[in-house]
Protein backbone atom coordinates (compact mmCIF):
# COMPACT_ATOMS: atom_id res chain seq x y z
CA UNK A 1 0.00 0.00 0.00
CA UNK A 2 2.91 2.25 0.42
CA UNK A 3 6.10 2.71 -1.49
CA UNK A 4 8.97 3.03 0.95
CA UNK A 5 12.71 3.31 1.11
CA UNK A 6 14.62 0.41 2.63
CA UNK A 7 18.19 -0.13 3.73
CA UNK A 8 18.94 -3.79 3.07
CA UNK A 9 21.80 -5.88 4.42
CA UNK A 10 22.68 -9.52 3.84
CA UNK A 11 24.43 -11.89 6.21
CA UNK A 12 25.92 -15.27 5.51
CA UNK A 13 25.66 -16.79 8.96
CA UNK A 14 22.93 -16.89 11.57
CA UNK A 15 25.53 -16.41 14.26
CA UNK A 16 26.21 -12.95 12.78
CA UNK A 17 22.53 -12.37 12.13
CA UNK A 18 21.37 -12.68 15.74
CA UNK A 19 23.64 -9.99 17.23
CA UNK A 20 22.92 -7.83 14.19
CA UNK A 21 19.17 -8.04 14.75
CA UNK A 22 19.65 -7.22 18.42
CA UNK A 23 21.78 -4.17 17.49
CA UNK A 24 19.15 -3.02 14.99
CA UNK A 25 16.42 -3.18 17.58
CA UNK A 26 18.55 -1.26 20.07
CA UNK A 27 19.60 1.36 17.48
CA UNK A 28 16.15 2.80 16.94
CA UNK A 29 15.91 1.98 13.25
CA UNK A 30 12.58 0.54 12.21
CA UNK A 31 13.05 -3.13 11.38
CA UNK A 32 10.88 -4.01 8.40
CA UNK A 33 11.50 -7.76 8.40
CA UNK A 34 14.15 -10.45 8.39
CA UNK A 35 14.20 -13.06 5.61
CA UNK A 36 15.90 -16.39 6.16
CA UNK A 37 16.34 -19.43 3.91
CA UNK A 38 15.14 -21.73 6.72
CA UNK A 39 13.26 -21.45 10.00
CA UNK A 40 15.64 -20.04 12.61
CA UNK A 41 14.66 -20.93 16.17
CA UNK A 42 14.41 -17.99 18.48
CA UNK A 43 14.51 -15.38 15.72
CA UNK A 44 10.85 -14.46 16.30
CA UNK A 45 11.72 -13.61 19.88
CA UNK A 46 14.81 -11.65 18.79
CA UNK A 47 12.74 -9.63 16.30
CA UNK A 48 10.22 -8.91 19.03
CA UNK A 49 7.20 -10.69 17.61
CA UNK A 50 4.40 -11.21 20.07
CA UNK A 51 2.76 -14.61 20.60
CA UNK A 52 0.29 -15.05 17.77
CA UNK A 53 -3.47 -14.78 18.31
CA UNK A 54 -4.13 -17.17 15.45
CA UNK A 55 -5.41 -19.86 17.80
CA UNK A 56 -8.08 -17.54 19.21
CA UNK A 57 -9.24 -16.93 15.65
CA UNK A 58 -9.23 -20.71 15.19
CA UNK A 59 -11.46 -21.16 18.25
CA UNK A 60 -13.94 -18.62 16.90
CA UNK A 61 -13.96 -20.28 13.46
CA UNK A 62 -14.57 -23.61 15.19
CA UNK A 63 -17.54 -22.19 17.07
CA UNK A 64 -18.90 -20.86 13.78
CA UNK A 65 -18.57 -24.34 12.30
CA UNK A 66 -20.34 -25.96 15.27
CA UNK A 67 -23.23 -23.55 15.18
CA UNK A 68 -23.54 -23.73 11.39
CA UNK A 69 -23.71 -27.51 11.49
CA UNK A 70 -26.14 -27.80 14.41
CA UNK A 71 -28.29 -24.93 13.17
CA UNK A 72 -28.50 -26.13 9.59
CA UNK A 73 -29.07 -29.82 10.33
CA UNK A 74 -31.63 -29.12 13.01
CA UNK A 75 -33.49 -26.74 10.71
CA UNK A 76 -33.61 -29.37 7.96
CA UNK A 77 -34.62 -32.29 10.15
CA UNK A 78 -37.06 -30.58 12.47
CA UNK A 79 -38.84 -27.95 10.37
CA UNK A 80 -37.87 -27.98 6.71
CA UNK A 81 -38.06 -31.69 5.85
CA UNK A 82 -38.77 -33.86 8.89
CA UNK A 83 -38.59 -37.56 8.18
CA UNK A 84 -38.89 -40.73 10.20
CA UNK A 85 -35.63 -42.66 10.28
CA UNK A 86 -36.20 -45.92 12.11
CA UNK A 87 -38.36 -44.28 14.75
CA UNK A 88 -35.63 -41.90 15.82
CA UNK A 89 -36.65 -38.50 17.18
CA UNK A 90 -36.50 -35.63 14.70
CA UNK A 91 -34.03 -33.82 16.89
CA UNK A 92 -31.50 -36.69 16.84
CA UNK A 93 -28.47 -34.94 18.28
CA UNK A 94 -26.14 -37.98 18.70
CA UNK A 95 -26.42 -38.79 15.01
CA UNK A 96 -25.41 -35.26 14.09
CA UNK A 97 -22.32 -35.10 16.27
CA UNK A 98 -19.96 -36.58 13.62
CA UNK A 99 -21.06 -34.02 11.02
CA UNK A 100 -20.86 -31.25 13.60
CA UNK A 101 -17.37 -32.32 14.50
CA UNK A 102 -16.26 -32.45 10.87
CA UNK A 103 -17.67 -29.02 10.13
CA UNK A 104 -16.02 -27.59 13.25
CA UNK A 105 -12.67 -28.93 12.10
CA UNK A 106 -13.22 -27.78 8.52
CA UNK A 107 -14.18 -24.24 9.49
CA UNK A 108 -11.33 -23.97 11.98
CA UNK A 109 -8.75 -25.35 9.55
CA UNK A 110 -9.74 -23.39 6.47
CA UNK A 111 -10.30 -20.22 8.46
CA UNK A 112 -6.94 -20.50 10.16
CA UNK A 113 -5.11 -21.15 6.87
CA UNK A 114 -6.70 -18.10 5.26
CA UNK A 115 -6.01 -15.96 8.33
CA UNK A 116 -2.43 -17.20 8.37
CA UNK A 117 -2.05 -16.25 4.70
CA UNK A 118 -3.51 -12.83 5.37
CA UNK A 119 -1.30 -12.16 8.36
CA UNK A 120 1.81 -13.20 6.46
CA UNK A 121 0.64 -11.59 3.21
CA UNK A 122 1.02 -14.71 1.12
CA UNK A 123 -1.57 -15.97 -1.33
CA UNK A 124 -1.55 -17.47 -4.80
CA UNK A 125 -1.52 -14.67 -7.36
CA UNK A 126 -0.16 -11.95 -5.15
CA UNK A 127 3.33 -10.57 -5.22
CA UNK A 128 5.68 -9.18 -2.60
CA UNK A 129 8.92 -7.37 -3.18
CA UNK A 130 11.98 -9.63 -2.97
CA UNK A 131 14.82 -7.79 -1.34
CA UNK A 132 17.51 -10.21 -2.39
CA UNK A 133 17.29 -13.12 -4.85
CA UNK A 134 19.26 -15.36 -2.50
CA UNK A 135 17.02 -14.80 0.53
CA UNK A 136 15.35 -18.14 -0.06
CA UNK A 137 18.62 -19.85 -0.93
CA UNK A 138 21.54 -19.32 1.43
CA UNK A 139 21.48 -15.71 2.59
CA UNK A 140 19.91 -13.98 5.58
CA UNK A 141 18.42 -10.60 4.68
CA UNK A 142 17.60 -7.74 7.04
CA UNK A 143 15.52 -4.84 5.75
CA UNK A 144 15.27 -1.55 7.61
CA UNK A 145 12.57 0.98 6.84
CA UNK A 146 13.93 4.51 6.26
CA UNK A 147 11.90 7.70 6.45
CA UNK A 148 12.51 11.02 4.77
CA UNK A 149 14.68 12.26 7.62
CA UNK A 150 17.05 9.34 7.95
CA UNK A 151 20.42 9.44 6.26
CA UNK A 152 21.11 6.63 3.82
CA UNK A 153 24.86 6.72 4.41
CA UNK A 154 24.48 6.45 8.18
CA UNK A 155 22.09 3.53 7.87
CA UNK A 156 24.42 1.70 5.51
CA UNK A 157 27.42 2.41 7.71
CA UNK A 158 25.50 1.11 10.69
CA UNK A 159 24.52 -2.07 8.85
CA UNK A 160 28.12 -2.62 7.74
CA UNK A 161 29.26 -2.27 11.34
CA UNK A 162 27.00 -5.19 12.28
CA UNK A 163 28.81 -7.51 9.91
CA UNK A 164 26.75 -7.25 6.72
CA UNK A 165 28.34 -8.64 3.58
CA UNK A 166 26.26 -6.77 1.01
CA UNK A 167 24.23 -3.59 1.49
CA UNK A 168 21.86 -1.63 -0.69
CA UNK A 169 19.20 1.07 -0.66
CA UNK A 170 15.95 -0.04 -2.27
CA UNK A 171 12.71 1.74 -3.06
CA UNK A 172 9.87 -0.74 -3.17
CA UNK A 173 6.31 -1.54 -2.23
CA UNK A 174 6.18 -2.63 1.42
CA UNK A 175 3.12 -4.90 1.34
CA UNK A 176 1.53 -7.32 -1.12
CA UNK A 177 -0.20 -6.54 -4.41
CA UNK A 178 -1.61 -8.35 -7.44
CA UNK A 179 1.23 -8.57 -9.85
CA UNK A 180 3.51 -10.72 -11.96
CA UNK A 181 6.82 -12.11 -10.80
CA UNK A 182 8.49 -11.66 -14.19
CA UNK A 183 7.61 -7.96 -14.42
CA UNK A 184 9.52 -5.24 -12.60
CA UNK A 185 7.39 -2.36 -11.37
CA UNK A 186 8.32 1.13 -12.57
CA UNK A 187 9.03 2.55 -9.10
CA UNK A 188 11.37 -0.24 -7.98
CA UNK A 189 14.98 0.90 -7.69
CA UNK A 190 18.04 -0.65 -6.13
CA UNK A 191 21.35 1.09 -5.39
CA UNK A 192 24.26 -0.92 -4.09
CA UNK A 193 26.35 0.99 -1.63
CA UNK B 1 23.36 -33.11 41.40
CA UNK B 2 21.53 -34.31 44.41
CA UNK B 3 17.87 -33.68 45.05
CA UNK B 4 16.46 -35.42 48.08
CA UNK B 5 12.83 -35.41 49.08
CA UNK B 6 12.33 -35.31 52.83
CA UNK B 7 8.75 -36.22 53.70
CA UNK B 8 7.30 -33.20 55.50
CA UNK B 9 5.57 -33.92 58.80
CA UNK B 10 2.34 -32.47 57.49
CA UNK B 11 2.21 -34.92 54.58
CA UNK B 12 3.01 -37.83 56.89
CA UNK B 13 0.25 -36.83 59.29
CA UNK B 14 -2.16 -36.22 56.46
CA UNK B 15 -1.60 -39.63 54.90
CA UNK B 16 -1.95 -41.29 58.31
CA UNK B 17 -5.15 -39.36 58.98
CA UNK B 18 -6.50 -40.37 55.56
CA UNK B 19 -5.66 -44.02 56.18
CA UNK B 20 -7.33 -43.84 59.59
CA UNK B 21 -10.44 -42.31 58.02
CA UNK B 22 -10.45 -45.11 55.47
CA UNK B 23 -10.03 -47.83 58.09
CA UNK B 24 -12.69 -46.25 60.28
CA UNK B 25 -15.06 -46.12 57.33
CA UNK B 26 -14.28 -49.74 56.55
CA UNK B 27 -15.08 -50.76 60.14
CA UNK B 28 -18.24 -48.68 60.07
CA UNK B 29 -19.11 -50.30 56.76
CA UNK B 30 -18.66 -53.75 58.29
CA UNK B 31 -20.83 -52.77 61.26
CA UNK B 32 -23.53 -50.92 59.34
CA UNK B 33 -23.67 -52.81 56.07
CA UNK B 34 -21.98 -56.19 56.14
CA UNK B 35 -23.46 -57.54 59.36
CA UNK B 36 -26.94 -56.31 58.51
CA UNK B 37 -29.44 -58.61 56.96
CA UNK B 38 -30.10 -56.41 53.98
CA UNK B 39 -28.68 -57.77 50.72
CA UNK B 40 -28.50 -54.28 49.31
CA UNK B 41 -26.28 -52.98 52.10
CA UNK B 42 -23.93 -55.93 51.76
CA UNK B 43 -23.73 -55.39 48.01
CA UNK B 44 -23.01 -51.72 48.52
CA UNK B 45 -20.21 -52.60 50.94
CA UNK B 46 -18.44 -54.80 48.40
CA UNK B 47 -19.23 -52.79 45.29
CA UNK B 48 -17.67 -49.62 46.69
CA UNK B 49 -14.55 -51.51 47.71
CA UNK B 50 -14.40 -52.99 44.22
CA UNK B 51 -14.79 -49.61 42.56
CA UNK B 52 -12.09 -47.87 44.59
CA UNK B 53 -9.56 -50.67 44.54
CA UNK B 54 -9.88 -51.21 40.81
CA UNK B 55 -9.80 -47.47 40.16
CA UNK B 56 -6.63 -46.98 42.17
CA UNK B 57 -4.93 -50.02 40.70
CA UNK B 58 -5.65 -48.84 37.19
CA UNK B 59 -4.63 -45.22 37.65
CA UNK B 60 -1.36 -46.19 39.31
CA UNK B 61 -0.61 -48.78 36.61
CA UNK B 62 -0.80 -45.94 34.09
CA UNK B 63 2.52 -44.71 35.48
CA UNK B 64 4.19 -47.90 34.31
CA UNK B 65 2.59 -47.54 30.91
CA UNK B 66 3.72 -43.96 30.41
CA UNK B 67 7.28 -44.91 31.41
CA UNK B 68 7.27 -47.77 28.92
CA UNK B 69 5.86 -45.59 26.16
CA UNK B 70 8.40 -42.85 26.84
CA UNK B 71 11.26 -45.36 26.98
CA UNK B 72 10.29 -46.82 23.64
CA UNK B 73 9.97 -43.41 22.01
CA UNK B 74 13.18 -42.16 23.67
CA UNK B 75 11.04 -39.43 25.15
CA UNK B 76 13.08 -36.98 27.12
CA UNK B 77 10.19 -34.84 28.32
CA UNK B 78 9.47 -37.27 31.14
CA UNK B 79 13.03 -37.70 32.36
CA UNK B 80 13.10 -34.56 34.53
CA UNK B 81 10.40 -35.99 36.79
CA UNK B 82 10.58 -39.67 35.96
CA UNK B 83 11.11 -40.57 39.62
CA UNK B 84 7.44 -39.68 40.16
CA UNK B 85 5.91 -42.21 37.75
CA UNK B 86 8.55 -44.67 38.89
CA UNK B 87 7.52 -44.25 42.52
CA UNK B 88 3.83 -44.55 41.66
CA UNK B 89 4.47 -47.54 39.42
CA UNK B 90 6.56 -49.27 42.07
CA UNK B 91 3.55 -49.16 44.39
CA UNK B 92 1.09 -50.78 42.03
CA UNK B 93 1.61 -54.01 43.95
CA UNK B 94 0.00 -52.43 47.04
CA UNK B 95 -3.22 -51.55 45.24
CA UNK B 96 -3.03 -54.67 43.11
CA UNK B 97 -2.89 -56.85 46.21
CA UNK B 98 -5.76 -55.01 47.88
CA UNK B 99 -7.79 -55.19 44.69
CA UNK B 100 -7.18 -58.87 44.08
CA UNK B 101 -8.10 -59.73 47.68
CA UNK B 102 -11.34 -57.77 47.35
CA UNK B 103 -12.15 -59.11 43.89
CA UNK B 104 -11.48 -62.70 44.82
CA UNK B 105 -13.47 -62.37 48.05
CA UNK B 106 -16.38 -61.05 46.00
CA UNK B 107 -16.15 -63.83 43.44
CA UNK B 108 -15.48 -66.74 45.81
CA UNK B 109 -17.06 -65.80 49.13
CA UNK B 110 -19.72 -63.15 48.70
CA UNK B 111 -23.17 -64.70 48.29
CA UNK B 112 -26.62 -63.48 49.32
CA UNK B 113 -30.11 -64.83 49.54
CA UNK B 114 -31.44 -68.30 49.95
CA UNK B 115 -30.18 -69.28 46.50
CA UNK B 116 -26.65 -68.11 47.23
CA UNK B 117 -26.34 -65.86 44.21
CA UNK B 118 -23.63 -63.28 43.71
CA UNK B 119 -25.34 -59.89 43.35
CA UNK B 120 -22.28 -58.24 41.79
CA UNK B 121 -21.09 -60.90 39.37
CA UNK B 122 -24.18 -62.79 38.33
CA UNK B 123 -22.17 -65.08 36.03
CA UNK B 124 -20.78 -66.82 39.13
CA UNK B 125 -24.04 -68.76 39.36
CA UNK B 126 -25.36 -68.81 35.79
CA UNK B 127 -28.17 -71.25 36.46
CA UNK B 128 -30.30 -71.77 33.37
CA UNK B 129 -29.48 -68.42 31.82
CA UNK B 130 -28.73 -69.09 28.16
CA UNK B 131 -26.52 -66.06 27.56
CA UNK B 132 -24.46 -66.60 30.72
CA UNK B 133 -24.05 -70.29 29.95
CA UNK B 134 -22.80 -69.32 26.51
CA UNK B 135 -20.08 -67.21 28.06
CA UNK B 136 -19.09 -69.70 30.73
CA UNK B 137 -15.90 -70.69 28.92
CA UNK B 138 -14.48 -67.24 29.65
CA UNK B 139 -16.59 -65.99 32.53
CA UNK B 140 -15.92 -68.50 35.24
CA UNK B 141 -14.22 -68.40 38.61
CA UNK B 142 -11.06 -70.15 37.46
CA UNK B 143 -10.48 -67.72 34.60
CA UNK B 144 -11.21 -64.81 36.90
CA UNK B 145 -8.73 -66.03 39.47
CA UNK B 146 -6.05 -66.70 36.87
CA UNK B 147 -6.40 -63.44 34.97
CA UNK B 148 -6.57 -61.35 38.13
CA UNK B 149 -3.49 -62.88 39.70
CA UNK B 150 -1.46 -62.80 36.47
CA UNK B 151 -2.45 -59.20 35.74
CA UNK B 152 -1.58 -57.96 39.21
CA UNK B 153 1.63 -59.96 39.32
CA UNK B 154 2.83 -58.66 35.96
CA UNK B 155 1.98 -55.05 36.73
CA UNK B 156 3.69 -55.27 40.11
CA UNK B 157 6.77 -56.88 38.59
CA UNK B 158 7.19 -54.35 35.79
CA UNK B 159 6.46 -51.41 38.07
CA UNK B 160 9.21 -52.39 40.47
CA UNK B 161 11.58 -53.50 37.72
CA UNK B 162 11.48 -50.20 35.83
CA UNK B 163 12.27 -48.31 39.01
CA UNK B 164 15.11 -50.57 40.10
CA UNK B 165 16.68 -50.43 36.64
CA UNK B 166 16.43 -46.67 36.53
CA UNK B 167 18.18 -46.53 39.88
CA UNK B 168 20.81 -48.99 38.68
CA UNK B 169 21.55 -46.59 35.84
CA UNK B 170 22.55 -44.03 38.46
CA UNK B 171 25.52 -46.06 39.60
CA UNK B 172 26.40 -47.40 36.15
CA UNK B 173 29.48 -46.05 34.35
CA UNK B 174 28.92 -42.75 32.58
CA UNK B 175 27.27 -43.02 29.13
CA UNK B 176 26.81 -46.75 29.58
CA UNK B 177 23.99 -47.86 27.27
CA UNK B 178 23.58 -51.42 28.52
CA UNK B 179 20.73 -50.71 30.94
CA UNK B 180 19.16 -48.24 28.53
CA UNK B 181 18.64 -50.90 25.88
CA UNK B 182 17.57 -53.49 28.43
CA UNK B 183 14.86 -51.12 29.65
CA UNK B 184 13.97 -50.45 26.02
CA UNK B 185 13.32 -54.14 25.36
CA UNK B 186 11.42 -54.60 28.62
CA UNK B 187 9.26 -51.58 27.75
CA UNK B 188 8.20 -53.22 24.53
CA UNK B 189 7.33 -56.34 26.45
CA UNK B 190 5.34 -54.37 28.97
CA UNK B 191 3.28 -52.67 26.28
CA UNK B 192 2.29 -56.12 25.09
CA UNK B 193 1.36 -57.13 28.63
CA UNK B 194 -0.55 -53.92 29.13
CA UNK B 195 -2.43 -54.33 25.87
CA UNK B 196 -3.51 -57.81 26.90
CA UNK B 197 -4.52 -56.74 30.42
CA UNK B 198 -5.61 -53.14 30.87
CA UNK B 199 -6.66 -52.67 27.26
CA UNK B 200 -8.64 -55.90 27.06
CA UNK B 201 -9.06 -58.59 29.69
CA UNK B 202 -8.85 -56.74 32.99
CA UNK B 203 -11.76 -54.34 32.37
CA UNK B 204 -13.80 -57.17 30.83
CA UNK B 205 -13.49 -59.32 33.90
CA UNK B 206 -13.38 -56.76 36.66
CA UNK B 207 -15.95 -54.24 35.43
CA UNK B 208 -17.80 -55.23 32.28
CA UNK B 209 -18.80 -58.66 33.58
CA UNK B 210 -20.87 -56.94 36.29
CA UNK B 211 -23.55 -56.66 33.66
CA UNK B 212 -22.65 -59.94 32.03
CA UNK B 213 -25.55 -59.94 29.58
CA UNK B 214 -24.30 -56.76 28.03
CA UNK B 215 -21.04 -56.23 26.25
CA UNK B 216 -19.24 -53.56 24.30
CA UNK B 217 -16.14 -54.11 22.21
CA UNK B 218 -15.00 -50.60 23.09
CA UNK B 219 -15.29 -51.01 26.81
CA UNK B 220 -11.65 -51.75 27.65
CA UNK B 221 -10.38 -48.85 25.58
CA UNK B 222 -12.87 -46.66 27.29
CA UNK B 223 -11.71 -47.81 30.71
CA UNK B 224 -8.11 -47.37 29.64
CA UNK B 225 -8.75 -43.80 28.48
CA UNK B 226 -10.49 -43.06 31.73
CA UNK B 227 -7.65 -44.39 33.85
CA UNK B 228 -4.95 -42.92 31.61
CA UNK B 229 -6.14 -39.36 31.91
CA UNK B 230 -6.56 -39.65 35.67
CA UNK B 231 -3.18 -41.38 35.96
CA UNK B 232 -1.50 -38.48 34.17
CA UNK B 233 -3.32 -36.08 36.48
CA UNK B 234 -2.01 -38.03 39.44
CA UNK B 235 1.56 -37.70 38.16
CA UNK B 236 0.99 -33.99 37.64
CA UNK B 237 -0.27 -33.54 41.19
CA UNK B 238 2.86 -35.17 42.58
CA UNK B 239 5.12 -33.10 40.34
CA UNK B 240 3.42 -29.88 41.45
CA UNK B 241 3.65 -30.95 45.07
CA UNK B 242 7.36 -31.72 44.79
CA UNK B 243 7.96 -28.42 43.00
CA UNK B 244 6.23 -26.65 45.87
CA UNK B 245 8.55 -28.40 48.29
CA UNK B 246 11.54 -27.01 46.40
CA UNK B 247 12.47 -30.29 44.71
CA UNK B 248 12.62 -31.15 41.01
CA UNK B 249 14.41 -28.00 39.92
CA UNK B 250 14.85 -29.41 36.41
CA UNK B 251 11.11 -29.37 35.86
CA UNK B 252 10.13 -26.19 34.05
CA UNK B 253 6.91 -24.81 32.66
CA UNK B 254 7.67 -26.69 29.45
CA UNK B 255 7.32 -30.02 31.25
CA UNK B 256 4.14 -28.87 32.97
CA UNK B 257 2.82 -27.81 29.59
CA UNK B 258 3.42 -31.33 28.27
CA UNK B 259 1.60 -32.92 31.19
CA UNK B 260 -1.24 -30.45 30.71
CA UNK B 261 -1.40 -31.42 27.05
CA UNK B 262 -1.75 -35.05 28.03
CA UNK B 263 -4.60 -34.21 30.39
CA UNK B 264 -6.29 -32.13 27.70
CA UNK B 265 -5.76 -34.48 24.79
CA UNK B 266 -6.75 -37.63 26.60
CA UNK B 267 -9.87 -35.99 28.02
CA UNK B 268 -10.89 -35.50 24.41
CA UNK B 269 -9.84 -39.06 23.62
CA UNK B 270 -12.00 -40.31 26.50
CA UNK B 271 -14.93 -38.34 25.13
CA UNK B 272 -14.34 -39.77 21.70
CA UNK B 273 -14.58 -43.33 23.05
CA UNK B 274 -17.47 -42.44 25.34
CA UNK B 275 -19.37 -41.04 22.41
CA UNK B 276 -18.46 -43.84 20.00
CA UNK B 277 -19.81 -46.39 22.44
CA UNK B 278 -22.90 -44.35 23.13
CA UNK B 279 -23.76 -43.40 19.58
CA UNK B 280 -23.48 -46.89 18.10
CA UNK B 281 -25.75 -48.29 20.77
CA UNK B 282 -28.17 -45.38 20.45
CA UNK B 283 -28.29 -45.71 16.69
CA UNK B 284 -28.76 -49.47 16.52
CA UNK B 285 -31.36 -49.28 19.30
CA UNK B 286 -31.23 -52.99 20.09
CA UNK B 287 -32.73 -53.74 23.53
CA UNK B 288 -29.85 -56.07 24.46
CA UNK B 289 -27.46 -53.16 24.13
CA UNK B 290 -29.54 -50.18 25.18
CA UNK B 291 -30.22 -51.76 28.56
CA UNK B 292 -26.84 -50.41 29.65
CA UNK B 293 -27.74 -46.80 28.91
CA UNK B 294 -31.39 -47.13 29.87
CA UNK B 295 -30.40 -47.30 33.53
CA UNK B 296 -27.68 -44.73 33.26
CA UNK B 297 -29.09 -42.05 31.04
CA UNK B 298 -32.82 -42.17 31.63
CA UNK B 299 -32.89 -44.05 34.88
CA UNK B 300 -31.79 -43.15 38.38
CA UNK B 301 -28.20 -42.49 37.35
CA UNK B 302 -28.92 -39.68 34.91
CA UNK B 303 -27.44 -37.04 37.18
CA UNK B 304 -24.16 -38.95 37.38
CA UNK B 305 -24.29 -39.70 33.66
CA UNK B 306 -24.58 -36.05 32.68
CA UNK B 307 -22.24 -34.64 35.30
CA UNK B 308 -19.71 -37.26 34.22
CA UNK B 309 -19.85 -35.83 30.70
CA UNK B 310 -19.70 -32.21 31.83
CA UNK B 311 -16.81 -32.73 34.26
CA UNK B 312 -14.75 -34.93 31.99
CA UNK B 313 -15.36 -33.20 28.68
CA UNK B 314 -16.60 -29.63 28.90
CA UNK B 315 -14.40 -28.59 31.78
CA UNK B 316 -11.11 -29.87 30.34
CA UNK B 317 -11.82 -28.66 26.81
CA UNK B 318 -12.82 -25.18 27.88
CA UNK B 319 -10.32 -24.67 30.68
CA UNK B 320 -7.27 -26.48 29.35
CA UNK B 321 -7.50 -25.44 25.71
CA UNK B 322 -5.57 -22.20 25.96
CA UNK B 323 -1.80 -22.36 26.15
CA UNK B 324 -1.40 -20.12 29.23
CA UNK B 325 -3.77 -22.27 31.29
CA UNK B 326 -1.61 -25.36 30.69
CA UNK B 327 1.42 -23.43 31.91
CA UNK B 328 -0.26 -22.12 35.03
CA UNK B 329 0.34 -24.20 38.13
CA UNK B 330 -3.00 -23.34 39.69
CA UNK B 331 -5.17 -24.27 36.70
CA UNK B 332 -3.40 -27.55 36.01
CA UNK B 333 -3.55 -28.58 39.67
CA UNK B 334 -7.21 -27.67 39.89
CA UNK B 335 -8.02 -29.51 36.68
CA UNK B 336 -6.01 -32.56 37.75
CA UNK B 337 -8.13 -32.85 40.90
CA UNK B 338 -11.32 -32.32 38.91
CA UNK B 339 -10.31 -34.96 36.37
CA UNK B 340 -9.45 -37.54 39.05
CA UNK B 341 -12.78 -36.91 40.73
CA UNK B 342 -14.61 -37.00 37.40
CA UNK B 343 -13.16 -40.34 36.42
CA UNK B 344 -13.81 -41.75 39.86
CA UNK B 345 -17.42 -40.82 39.14
CA UNK B 346 -17.06 -42.46 35.72
CA UNK B 347 -15.96 -45.70 37.39
CA UNK B 348 -18.85 -45.32 39.81
CA UNK B 349 -21.38 -45.21 36.99
CA UNK B 350 -19.67 -48.13 35.24
CA UNK B 351 -19.94 -50.35 38.29
CA UNK B 352 -22.90 -49.41 40.47
CA UNK B 353 -25.98 -49.69 38.20
CA UNK B 354 -25.48 -53.44 37.89
CA UNK B 355 -25.45 -54.48 41.54
CA UNK B 356 -27.32 -51.60 43.17
CA UNK B 357 -29.95 -50.69 40.60
CA UNK B 358 -31.82 -47.58 41.57
CA UNK B 359 -30.70 -47.68 45.20
CA UNK B 360 -27.43 -45.88 44.81
CA UNK B 361 -26.19 -43.16 47.07
CA UNK B 362 -22.89 -41.40 47.57
CA UNK B 363 -22.60 -41.09 51.30
CA UNK B 364 -19.96 -41.24 54.02
CA UNK B 365 -18.98 -44.75 52.99
CA UNK B 366 -18.11 -44.01 49.34
CA UNK B 367 -16.17 -40.88 50.25
CA UNK B 368 -14.45 -42.43 53.27
CA UNK B 369 -13.18 -45.41 51.32
CA UNK B 370 -11.89 -43.11 48.57
CA UNK B 371 -10.04 -41.02 51.16
CA UNK B 372 -8.59 -44.18 52.65
CA UNK B 373 -7.17 -45.29 49.31
CA UNK B 374 -5.83 -41.80 48.66
CA UNK B 375 -4.11 -41.98 52.04
CA UNK B 376 -2.47 -45.29 51.15
CA UNK B 377 -1.32 -43.77 47.87
CA UNK B 378 0.18 -40.68 49.50
CA UNK B 379 1.85 -42.75 52.22
CA UNK B 380 3.42 -45.32 49.90
CA UNK B 381 4.47 -42.98 47.10
CA UNK B 382 6.02 -40.38 49.40
CA UNK B 383 7.95 -43.13 51.15
CA UNK B 384 9.26 -44.46 47.84
CA UNK B 385 10.10 -40.97 46.59
CA UNK B 386 12.17 -40.23 49.70
CA UNK B 387 14.41 -43.23 49.10
CA UNK B 388 16.45 -41.97 46.13
CA UNK B 389 17.85 -38.97 44.39
CA UNK B 390 14.99 -37.29 42.55
CA UNK B 391 17.23 -36.33 39.63
CA UNK B 392 17.90 -39.41 37.51
CA UNK B 393 21.64 -38.91 37.34
CA UNK B 394 23.50 -40.62 34.52
CA UNK B 395 20.29 -41.00 32.56
CA UNK B 396 21.25 -40.72 28.92
CA UNK B 397 18.49 -38.26 28.16
CA UNK B 398 19.15 -35.92 31.09
CA UNK B 399 20.70 -33.20 28.96
CA UNK B 400 17.80 -33.35 26.55
CA UNK B 401 15.23 -32.98 29.27
CA UNK B 402 17.00 -29.90 30.63
CA UNK B 403 16.67 -28.07 27.32
CA UNK B 404 13.25 -29.48 26.57
CA UNK B 405 10.82 -27.09 24.90
CA UNK B 406 7.27 -28.28 24.60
Amino acid sequence: MAIKKFAVATYLDEEVLFPAVKKVRRSGYKLHDVYTPFAVHGLDVAIGHKETDLHIAGFIYGLCGTSTAVGFISWIYTSDWPQNYGGKPHFALPAWIPITFELTVLFAAVGMVLTFCYLNQIMPGVKKHVFHPRQSDDTFVVALELNSKSSEEEAIAFLKSTGATETSIQIAESSWWYGRWDKKEAYETMTHI
Amino acid sequence: MNDRFVIPGRLKNMSRAFISIGLLTLIMGIVFFLTKNSDLDKTRFWAVLLQDSVFFTMITAVSIFIQAAANLAHGSWIVAYRRVPEAIGANVWVFGTIASVILLLIVFVFRVGPEHVNPIYEWVTPGNDKILNGKVAFLNQGMYLGFTLVTVALWSFFGRKFRSMSIAQQSAPKNDTKIFWKVFRLSGLFLLVYALTQMSTAPWLWIMSIQAHWYSTLFSWYTFASSFVSGMSLILLWVVYLKNQGNLELVTKEHMHDLGKFMFAFSIFWTYLWFSQYMLIWYANIPDETVYFKLRQQGPYSIIFYSNFIINFFMPILILMARPSKRNYFTVTFMAMIIIFGHWLDFYQMIMPGPLGSNWQIGFYEIGIFIGFAGVLIYCVSKTLAKTNLIPENNLLLKETMIHIS
